[in-house]
């Protein structure tokens, strides 16, 4: 065969010679030209003049000419609408045709030809061979339903296509069922609303049922789909994970990963300490490391799923390091990916390998990889922080080998461990210092100038330093004016007598001889700080900074979400949303996870709690507002049984995953002026608000003496209140009952006397709750051993447990308990305070806690005044603590204390506050932000009985 | 789904161009063509996205294949896909060269319509598409066969058609592993795997249901509770971290049985490729000795022992040690084999054609050095080495390979079984 001589006509006159031999009389001649016009067409020529001509050539029994001449007619029908109309005869009667083949290659070419005339015409054809008997037809004809529906979607709903494929999902043959399930999926992703795939469990059935027969490409196209099932509770989630798994042996890559995707999502749903939840993190990691010695290309897939995977869930990959070193010849793509995700799984376990690992890659050859390397050696710095020294001392050795890049790299992230540890590393400076001349970039021009000017009291010539950069000022890049500027104004307020003409200098150059709104505005802020208060400037330049944040390129939470649905994909490879890089109606629908989909409606359901399943952290407080009394009278009095809904399954990302608009805090973020933008990028800061009034009374001295019995040091343990009476004897025939609850190593306890203060004795005791908000239930029967004689006290300690029935209570911290003795039953309702269900892990990550900050609606906040307390803020967070109540970090701003603080509930709902305490103003200003506003009433209660006892 | 198809020769002139979907246009062809294979820096990602168009790439020789969408795919998906189009076209008509599209392009094109339809991957086996896209036309075809054709496409043993017949029943069965090595100087292991495939011919009549065992720990031990020797064969068999296998192996099976059991394809396939990285026999120690005498000189001495059964040979031994970009001259000697230095690579290549079992063997080598005032240090690449050795460096052993066909006339017996073991160096470096 020598068909390539096709290629090399380039004759004039060819359309012309073309058109003769399309029209002779000779077989052969007619399929060589066709043959030349298909290969004009593939370079690109325009052969749509030989339409007729070509068109006439269709009618044959030659399969092959058929085959090319459909090919040609896929490509210009659209040029040539009405002579395309010429061969809607042939595409009718071929859709008749004996042959199977024919019949659906007719189906298959007639749905790619986009003109209306002809899709008017396909219609019948079409019904036809979704009902053929031949299912090589049917699959062709399912696709062809979403190639119509893409030229004319009216038309297909109007013809009723959409049920006839509805119908094909349950064909006896797997390959139809797959096409099915593929064309619909993309018909419903154009309709974001339309229930057209009607995922229910028998259909979901007959998808698995399919899965297990049809072909790869079918497998890929059926887990697709069924990664947008959300299933009704955790047994059946785990069914399905339980079909899926043994995909993870595929051989195809893509049916490895659209596994993963299925059951990284379904997983969400599965109560963490079932075995099985703990199996199926077990089975994810081998597949996922196996990508790995695919292809390259596929590598580079993996491994950018591989790191969202191991932001969502780092335990899966946690030991198995030691895949992702880099090998010498892997493409550079491979290489860089691998980098990200080794630190990321860097951690005190295996930071010497880690390190040993980034010290041989920065001597590599690829710029970008060893820049990357070096910048690696510094997150692992701040990452852990028991290697810091080492690796400070690795980045020294490598600015030593003078490669100028490495330089500045190793500069960059020193500024950042700086900006981690300080007063630490200072010992480093004077190396930096000498390679100076040799920076050229700007960001390592800027960090430089950071740590020149931050540090300007221990070197020496900073003036000089820093002068020597002046002299270029105009040709520096905005990052490093900047910068400049700022640290020459740090560096005269530190050492004001020698620096005032620099000063003078800069301030000048910034606002006068600059285009730059910034750098101008900047400079005019300073001038007028150092002009009327150089106090005031000094607490703002100099201001404390906070400490920057382990993990600086975390994906946020709710992105992360959506892109654990979207494995597998292209939103996947570059960590965007499709909304980010596909145009129209298609991938506009924002994906969710199951365990975190639409928490705010479920509050008023109650169905949709129970449907939702349990891992839906914030609704689980409140199903539905049952028959108080009818509960009550119920009561059998035996032993609770623990069938309740598990505990919820709780983790700090479930918070951080709603609206991305929410909070309007990003302004407020980390409020110094004295930082450098290049900072920006880093702040791992919580959320900063300017004191609201900055005449606060002066302290008076009494003040600062209570505060010396506050004390600072340990932690205190919990509150307690003292025990109240709960059921007066009156009221219960002689019984008596007061009591308070505790908390102790996590466990509640509910502490009783019981007095008798009868005349007969009392025996057979046994208590009962009703239905509460948190599902408290006694952990056990009452032990009340002897017989409780006349004027007799006993003390009981009912430890309880939260996994009993929900209800709602009004107030929501309201136990209605009912005791029985061999006398009567007697009812009783008292209030426990909530701090009781603040669990012990209620700590949350720094950087979750602004994440959800900000993502909590401010509708959510709750500011309430506590009075008349007179500790300062150190006293009070060590109180707190006792509680369970942490703080996670504490800022001063012009005097005032910003405490910032988390608690978790049993349930798993999160409650965050900010906690304003002013020297000397004996009250409180506390914010608290909850997904579930109702407890904050609550928990403001806590904190002030906490506070003032 | 994938928007178009598109194959260029290594200039960036199109040799096949195919269209699926409205959104992506003739333009689409030309952006790959500017921004990907004229660019002037070297590919820094296999996916694209120029202008709103992803476009994923595989390269084969001098060949580009590309695909481009407009939509969210499934990335995985179209890789695979692309591979499996250079399968399907390297089984029609071999090496993929610019020679063999531009002869085969109306093959081509009636290929991507069938195993590509509105962008959505359909049955690839080579096996199925073999019976029915043959260049001959199909009109001589009868009613039963064009069934038989369908039903094989679609069907749920879409890579076997029925009806085959062979006088003789073989099976060809080879284990190949490669043995993948990364060390440092001092002689640690840093990483080591194995990455195995158990390669397949099999020329059988009927639609013969096959069942394969190894020595596989998991079923090793769940067998040896009951009989005696247990303890015995828990020392030979190996711990497989993770398995795939080709569509014809249940998979459920697997996971509740794990046993393979699977209807073959016709001719070669791949069965099963599996991955272990415990107890590996590593064949071979490289122990590197690197001297710098001044800054003009540099002694490198390099030995290498075999670490396997004296009886064995190991053949094609490859030693590439890196030098220095301003190597000036190198004096090599050499115990076995021979030893060159090839400047255009930058290396010394040591070549040993066959080394036994436990044996030792080392070259020493002076290199001269041009003096350089260039600050930057050598980077210093690791020590490569390439192998073939006849044995299973991961201690996989096959136990079994059963065949059933209860229709037709022959028993396990009357087919005639070969198996082979060959262990192949994968990238097995030592750092120096």
């Amino acid at each position: 065969m020598t068909d390539s001589k096709y290629f090399t006509t380039t004759k004039k006159g060819e359309i012309f010679e073309l058109k003769a031999e399309l029209n002779s009389d000779k077989k052969e001649k007619k399929k060589e030209a066709v043959k030349k016009v298909i290969a004009s067409m593939t370079v690109g020529k325009d052969v749509s003049a030989l339409f007729p001509d070509v068109v006439n050539c269709m009618q044959t029994d030659n399969l092959e000419l058929k085959k090319l001449v459909y090919l040609y007619l896929m490509n210009y029908a659209k040029s040539q609408p009405d002579m395309a109309i010429m061969a809607v005869n042939t595409f009718v009667k071929d859709c008749e045709d004996p042959n199977p083949l024919i019949r659906a290659l007719a189906v298959r070419t007639m749905g790619c030809i986009r003109v209306d005339k002809i899709t008017e015409y396909l219609c019948e054809p079409l019904r036809k061979c979704l009902k053929d008997e031949d299912p090589y037809v049917r699959k062709t004809a399912a696709v062809c339903v979403a190639k119509l529906h893409d030229i004319n979607a009216q038309l297909v709903e109007d013809q009723g296509f959409l049920d006839t494929l509805k119908d094909l999902i349950s064909d006896s043959n797997p390959m139809v069922v797959a096409n099915a399930v593929a064309a619909l999926s993309e018909i419903a992703e154009s309709h974001p609303n339309s229930n057209l795939l009607d995922l229910n469990p028998q259909t979901i059935n007959k998808l698995l049922t399919a899965l297990n027969e049809c072909t790869e490409w079918g497998q890929i196209f059926i887990l697709d789909c069924l990664a947008n099932y959300t299933p009704r509770d955790d047994r059946e989630s785990q069914s399905i994970c339980e079909r899926v798994t043994p995909r993870l042996s595929h051989a195809n890559s893509a049916v490895v990963l659209s596994a993963v995707k299925v059951l990284m999502k379904f997983m969400e749903m599965l109560p963490k300490d079932l075995d099985y939840y703990g199996t199926l993190l077990k089975k994810l990691a081998p597949p996922l490391v196996t990508l790995l010695s695919a292809e390259p290309e596929l590598q580079y897939v993996a491994l950018r799923n591989i790191n969202l995977i191991v932001q969502r869930r780092p335990e899966i990959l946690k030991h198995e390091m030691k895949v992702f070193f880099v090998k010498y010849n892997d493409p550079i793509y491979v290489k860089l990916e691998k980098l990200d995700i080794m630190i990321r799984l860097a951690s005190q376990a295996n930071i010497a390998q880690v390190l040993a690992e980034l010290k041989e890659y920065a001597t590599e050859v690829d710029v970008d990889f060893v820049r990357k390397a070096v910048r690696a050696i510094g997150r692992c710095a701040i990452k852990v922080e028991q290697s810091a020294e080492r690796c400070v001392s690795t980045l020294l050795d490598l600015i030593q080998t003078k490669v100028n890049y490495v330089v500045q790299e190793a500069i960059v992230v020193i500024k950042d461990i700086f900006r981690k540890y300080p007063n630490k590393y200072e010992s480093v400076i004077a190396t930096l210092c000498e390679n100076l001349d040799s920076l050229d970039e700007p960001e390592a021009r800027a960090a430089m100038i950071w740590i020149v000017g931050e540090y300007a009291e221990r070197i020496d010539n900073a003036d000089e330093l820093l002068e020597s950069f002046l002299e270029g000022f105009h040709d520096e890049s905005t990052q490093v004016q900047l910068q400049l500027l700022t640290a020459i104004v740090k560096l005269f307020l530190k050492k004001p007598t020698e620096t005032q003409e620099l000063v003078q200098q800069v301030l000048s150059l910034a606002t006068q001889d600059s285009d730059n709104p910034d750098l101008r505005d900047r400079g005019y802020i300073y001038w007028r700080l150092l002009s009327t208060d150089p106090v005031a400037a000094k607490e703002v330049v100099l201001a404390e900074k906070p400490l920057i944040s382990e993990e600086t390129d975390l994906i946020e939470p709710t992105l992360l979400e959506e892109l654990i649905c979207h494995i597998g994909t292209l939103a996947s490879v570059y960590h965007k949303p499709p909304s980010a890089f596909v145009e129209g109606s298609r991938g506009v629908q924002h994906k969710r996870l199951p365990g975190s989909a639409g928490s705010g409606e479920s509050v008023e359901s109650p169905d949709a709690v129970s449907a939702a399943g349990v891992s839906e952290a914030p609704p689980a407080v409140i199903p539905s507002q049952g028959d108080l009394l009818g509960d009550l009278l119920n009561l059998d009095l035996t032993p609770p049984t623990t069938t309740g809904p598990p505990p919820p399954a709780s983790s700090g990302m479930q918070m951080g995953a709603m609206d991305l608009l929410g909070g309007g805090l990003d302004s407020l973020l980390g409020g110094d002026l004295g930082g450098s933008p290049a900072m920006g990028a880093v702040f791992g800061a919580p959320p900063a608000t300017m004191p609201a009034s900055f005449n606060a009374p002066v302290s008076g001295g009494l003040d600062d003496l209570f505060d010396l019995g506050g004390g600072v040091g340990m932690p205190m343990g919990a509150y307690n209140a003292p025990k109240t009476v709960w059921l007066p004897a009156m009221k219960a025939k002689g019984l008596e009952i007061s009591g308070t609850f505790v908390r102790r190593a996590g466990v509640i306890q509910m502490e009783m006397t019981l007095t008798n203060k009868a005349m007969s004795v009392m025996t057979d005791f046994a208590i009962q709750f009703n239905r509460n908000s948190f599902g408290l239930a006694p952990a056990g029967p009452m032990q009340v051993l002897t017989p409780l004689s006349p004027n007799q006290s006993i003390e009981v300690a009912l430890p309880l447990s939260t996994v009993g029935p929900v209800m709602k209570m009004e107030p929501l911290n309201n136990l209605q308990v009912a005791v029985k003795n061999n006398i009567d039953v007697f009812y009783f309702s008292c209030q426990y305070p909530i701090s009781m269900l603040f669990v012990e892990d209620g700590k949350m990550e720094r950087q979750v806690f602004l994440a959800t900050w900000k993502d909590i609606p401010n509708d959510n906040e709750s500011q309430f005044q506590i009075k008349d307390c007179h500790l300062n803020s150190d006293a009070a967070s060590n109180k707190l603590q006792g509680s369970n109540i942490f703080t996670i970090a504490k800022r001063t701003v012009e005097g005032q204390d910003m405490l910032y603080q988390s608690m978790k509930l049993t349930n798993g709902i999160w409650v965050l506050a900010e906690l304003r305490v002013q020297a000397g103003n004996p009250n409180y200003t506390i914010s608290l932000k909850c997904r579930a506003p109702e407890v904050s009433q609550c928990v403001f209660q806590n904190y002030e009985s906490v506070l003032k006892n | 789904m994938i928007g178009g198809l598109f194959i260029y020769n290594h200039k960036g002139e199109v040799l096949i161009s195919r269209v699926y979907r409205d959104d992506i246009g003739r333009n689409a062809v030309d952006a790959f063509r500017v921004n990907v294979i004229h660019a002037r820096q070297q590919v820094r990602s296999p996916v694209t996205n120029i202008a709103r168009t992803s476009f994923f790439h595989v390269k084969r020789s001098n060949i580009w294949l590309a695909a481009a969408t407009r939509q969210n795919v499934n990335a995985t998906m179209v890789f695979e896909f692309l591979y499996k189009m250079c399968d399907v076209m390297a089984a029609y008509f071999g090496k993929i060269s610019e020679e063999n599209v531009k002869n085969n392009f109306v093959l081509i094109y009636e290929l991507l319509d069938e195993i590509l339809d509105f962008g959505y991957p359909q049955n690839s086996e080579t096996g199925a598409l073999k019976t029915f896209i043959t260049q001959q036309g199909i009109k001589s075809q009868s009613k039963e066969d064009q069934t038989q054709i369908t039903s094989q496409v679609t069907g749920q043993i879409g890579w076997r058609r029925e009806g085959i017949k062979y006088r003789r029943n073989e099976l060809f069965l080879d284990v190949l592993e490669s043995v993948n090595l990364l060390m440092s100087p001092q002689g640690q292991v840093l990483s080591s795997h194995v990455s195995g495939r158990v390669v397949m011919k099999s020329y059988l009549s009927g639609m013969p249901e096959c069942k394969f065992g190894m020595n596989d720990k998991i079923v090793v031990d769940k067998q040896g509770k009951g009989s005696e020797d247990g303890g015995k064969s828990g020392k030979q068999s190996i711990a497989i971290d993770d398995c795939t296998f080709h569509q014809c192996v249940r998979l459920s099976k697997f996971d509740s049985e794990r046993s393979i059991s699977f209807i073959p394809p016709d001719g070669d396939y791949e069965l099963m490729r599996y991955r272990t990285t415990k107890d590996i026999i590593l064949p071979f120690r490289v122990i590197p000795l690197v001297r710098e005498v001044g800054r003009t000189k540099l002694e490198v001495k390099v030995i290498i022992k075999s670490n396997f059964k004296a009886s064995l040979l190991a053949q094609k031994i490859e030693v590439r040690i890196p030098t220095p970009l301003n190597t000036s001259g190198v004096q090599l000697i050499c115990m076995k084999g021979k030893a060159k230095y090839k400047a255009s690579e930058n290396a010394i290549v040591w070549k040993v054609k066959r080394l036994a079992g436990m044996k030792e063997s080392q070259v020493s080598a002076e290199i001269e050095l041009l003096p350089t005032n260039d600050k930057k240090k050598w980077a210093r690449p690791p020590i490569s080495m390439n192998f073939e050795v006849p044995f299973a460096p991961s201690g996989l052993k096959v136990r079994y390979l059963k065949v059933f066909e209860p229709k037709l006339n022959y028993s396990d017996h009357d087919v005639i079984k070969w198996v082979r073991y060959i262990g192949r160096s994968g990238i097995y470096e030592t750092r120096c």
